[in-house]
């Protein structure tokens, strides 16, 4: 494959400091230029590295634009109907419950068509990964409005903007699920600067570790882009994304253990 | 007094030409080339190397994975 | 091996049955008339005995979501409803199907459309054979007639259910789920430790890992697909066929009756008899597959054939096609959970067709 280098003296194995995981295939991202997507599983795809977790692994991936996860991460998954990804889990921990086990879903996924399968598994406390990947419209399908759509925002079934007296409010499914004595650890969090890419490893680390506690459901949020729905370019996405979609939904901790024990 | 210098190798074909990494890069060592690659995109390349302190960001953020980071003191 | 004899409802033996199957897992949801499976689950407590999961899920979507979770890790699991539950879970049906997961769905049918009424029916055949979700699959349907058969096809419906990795449906009334009679239970059967090798439970090293998934977007790879499907339910169509005669070697009027219905044409068949006209009967136990061969095969020594369902008429259309016009082929049923009575079905013979 070919290959553009800097000060070629340096690379050699010894000097390697970053490499992608054989965890994500080979498989070529089928997202959009610049979509948080493919830095979200590479970051999930590091932890189950890192953690070992590969034979231990099983994953439910949505449908909306990550519907082939299962072309990127090199772990046993199950492709789940659309929104009903925390259902399938539920059973997966129930008969496998050594395993760890996550669901990864967009915000038509998790905040639309399956908001009561979100709740319920939560209010279960199911000891479960729920990623959610919320960028506030609907990818796949061609940029449509989602529950997560700020007001005002333009989509395709809102080409005027969002009217929130016809089309509802924005859901902050995170905060909602937060107040659910089944959920343990959730969290909101970016990867689009390295920064933030490292809290969320560390956020998926803690999960983790967590699901081994068995005391309840992690949730993480990642607040990403999607250039293609936006109609911008990559980079103007992120600054889109730091000024409008961050003070609506703001990134950090929601609900941690430390607090939940007090 | 040791320096560290980076250097950075970049899968030309899978880059998608996002810029994501140009913008996290705190040193100004990556551009996009004006080249196209087999699938149209301006890749990104480190066009000042000697620049590259190794530090990974650009690595990090690329959603598609395509840079691999190797540094050394010098 | 010693079977044990009760007394149960058939919701209640369904429920013991699956314990003693060595069942992982079951999700269901409360609606009339099959309550009593989860309730006595519940009760009996099989996670301190076999370890068996029983859940009850905020709906029946979520429940046959979760089916196809466990089915995908290789286990066996099941879940259960009446006919407006099984209508919402049509969506994950056809996943399973589509995915090629084992698992059984019971059907305790209840007179529709809609949320219609808490008595028995058989109006949801079509549903039941004729696909219910979308797309080119088929369940394997099971029709009990009798307490004792719905224990008995728990444990054949997650056998079919494994040998083709494909959904099974038990196909019951609103009256054998809640009539009581005497039931042999067979002894517990240990939970399987087997793994199928397209499961998902983690991917070690010595295997490429496994997606249980129902999407292709190649329409050459979703064709080859859909021929593989095609040629699987042929298979069972060829080997699968289960039903039952009665009296049919000198008929010479059929009836063609399953579940209920069949045991009221059981009673219609005597009283024809004591009035000297030479009524058979053949009860399907497989709709699907249905038993057209068979019937055809009768078709030539009879002289008309009474379909007898509680609906408008669904299962006498698979009559009709067995038939294929070599005899006369009519319906007889009443609707909105009304039970068909012996007298009505005689009456209904002799008129419409002995007399039509």
């Amino acid at each position: 494959m070919a290959e553009v280098t800097g000060i070629k003296e340096i690379i050699k194995p010894e000097n390697l400091v970053y490499k992608k995981t054989k965890i994500m295939t080979d498989n070529i991202l089928s997202y959009c230029p610049g979509c948080g997507h493919g830095t979200a599983h590479r970051i999930l795809a590091e932890i189950i590295d890192e953690e070992g977790l590969q034979s231990d692994t099983i994953g439910v991936s949505p449908v909306g634009c990550s519907v082939f996860l299962y072309h990127y991460l090199d772990v046993d998954i199950q492709e789940a109907a659309h929104g009903r990804a925390p259902a399938v889990a539920t059973a997966i921990k129930r008969l496998l419950p050594d395993k760890f086990v996550f669901t990864y879903q967009g915000d038509g996924d998790l905040a639309a068509i399956g908001t009561a399968e979100t709740i319920h598994a939560c209010n279960r406390g199911e000891n479960i990964l729920i990623i959610f990947i919320n960028n506030g419209i609907y990818g796949m399908t061609g940029g449509q409005m989602a529950p997560t759509t700020l007001a005002g925002m333009k989509s395709s079934t809102s080409p005027y903007g969002r009217d929130v007296k016809i089309m509802g409010y924005p859901l902050k499914m995170t905060d909602i699920v937060a107040t659910l004595p089944g959920t343990y650890y959730v969290t909101r969090q970016s990867v689009h600067t390295p920064a933030n890419v490292k809290k969320t490893k560390k956020a998926m680390r803690k999960a983790v570790q967590y699901q081994k506690l068995n005391k309840g459901t992690c949730f993480i949020e990642i607040v990403s882009n999607c250039p293609s729905g936006w109609k911008m370019t990559p980079t103007q996405s992120n600054k889109w994304m730091e000024e409008n979609m961050f003070p609506f939904f703001p990134l950090g901790d929601l609900k941690t253990p430390e607090e939940k024990s007090v | 007094m040791a320096k560290i210098r980076g250097s950075i190798v970049v899968s030309i074909d899978k880059c998608k030409g996002c810029e994501v990494c140009m913008v996290s890069c705190p040193t100004g060592t990556i551009a996009m080339a004006k080249e196209v690659n087999s699938k149209g995109y301006n890749y990104a390349f480190p066009a000042n190397p000697e620049l590259c302190i190794g530090c990974a960001n650009c690595a990090m953020v690329c959603p598609d994975g395509v840079i691999t980071v190797y540094k050394t003191k010098i | 091996m010693e079977k044990e004899l009760r007394l149960m409802k058939g919701n209640e033996a369904v429920a013991e049955a699956a314990i003693r199957a060595g069942t992982d897992g079951y999700f269901g949801y409360p609606i009339t008339p099959q309550t009593e499976i989860i309730e006595y689950l519940m009760e009996a407590k099989p996670w301190e005995t076999t370890g068996m999961i029983v859940l009850q899920a905020e709906s029946e979507i979520a429940a046959i979501n979760m089916v196809y979770g466990g089915a995908g890790c290789g286990k066996k699991v099941m879940t259960t409803s009446s006919s407006p539950g099984i209508s919402l879970k049509q969506e994950g049906i056809t996943y399973i199907a589509g995915a090629e997961l084992p698992c059984l769905i019971v059907n305790v049918v209840r007179g529709g459309p809609g949320l219609g009424t808490i008595q028995p029916a058989q109006s949801d055949y079509f549903q039941s054979t004729k696909g219910g979700g979308h797309g080119d699959y088929h369940l394997i349907v099971l029709a009990p007639a009798s307490v004792q058969e719905m224990a008995d096809f728990v444990g054949l419906g997650f056998d079919l259910a494994f040998k083709y990795r494909n959904p099974v449906l038990m196909l019951s009334d609103g009256a054998i789920g809640q009539m009581m009679e005497k039931v042999y239970l067979s002894p517990q059967k240990e939970r399987s430790k087997v793994v199928p090798e397209w499961a998902t439970t983690g991917k070690p090293p010595t295997r490429e890992r496994n997606i249980i998934t129902s999407l292709e977007l190649d329409p050459n790879a979703q064709e080859r697909f859909n021929q593989k499907l095609v040629a699987k339910y042929n298979e069972i169509r060829e080997k699968e066929v289960r039903y039952e005669e009665l009296q049919c070697e000198d008929a010479e009027y059929l009836m063609v009756a399953y579940g209920t219905s069949a045991r009221v044409c059981q009673k219609a068949m005597q009283l024809l008899r004591e009035q000297g006209i030479k009524a058979g009967l053949l009860r399907p136990i497989t709709l699907f597959p249905f038993p057209s061969k068979r019937i055809n095969e009768l078709a030539d020594k009879v002289k008309g054939i009474l379909s007898v369902e509680m609906s408008a008429g669904q299962m006498v259309e698979d009559v009709l096609l067995s038939v294929n016009g070599k005899v006369t082929v009519k319906h007889f049923g009443r609707m909105g959970g009304i039970v068909t009575t012996p007298e009505e079905v005689v009456d209904n013979l002799k008129s419409n067709i002995i007399g039509g």
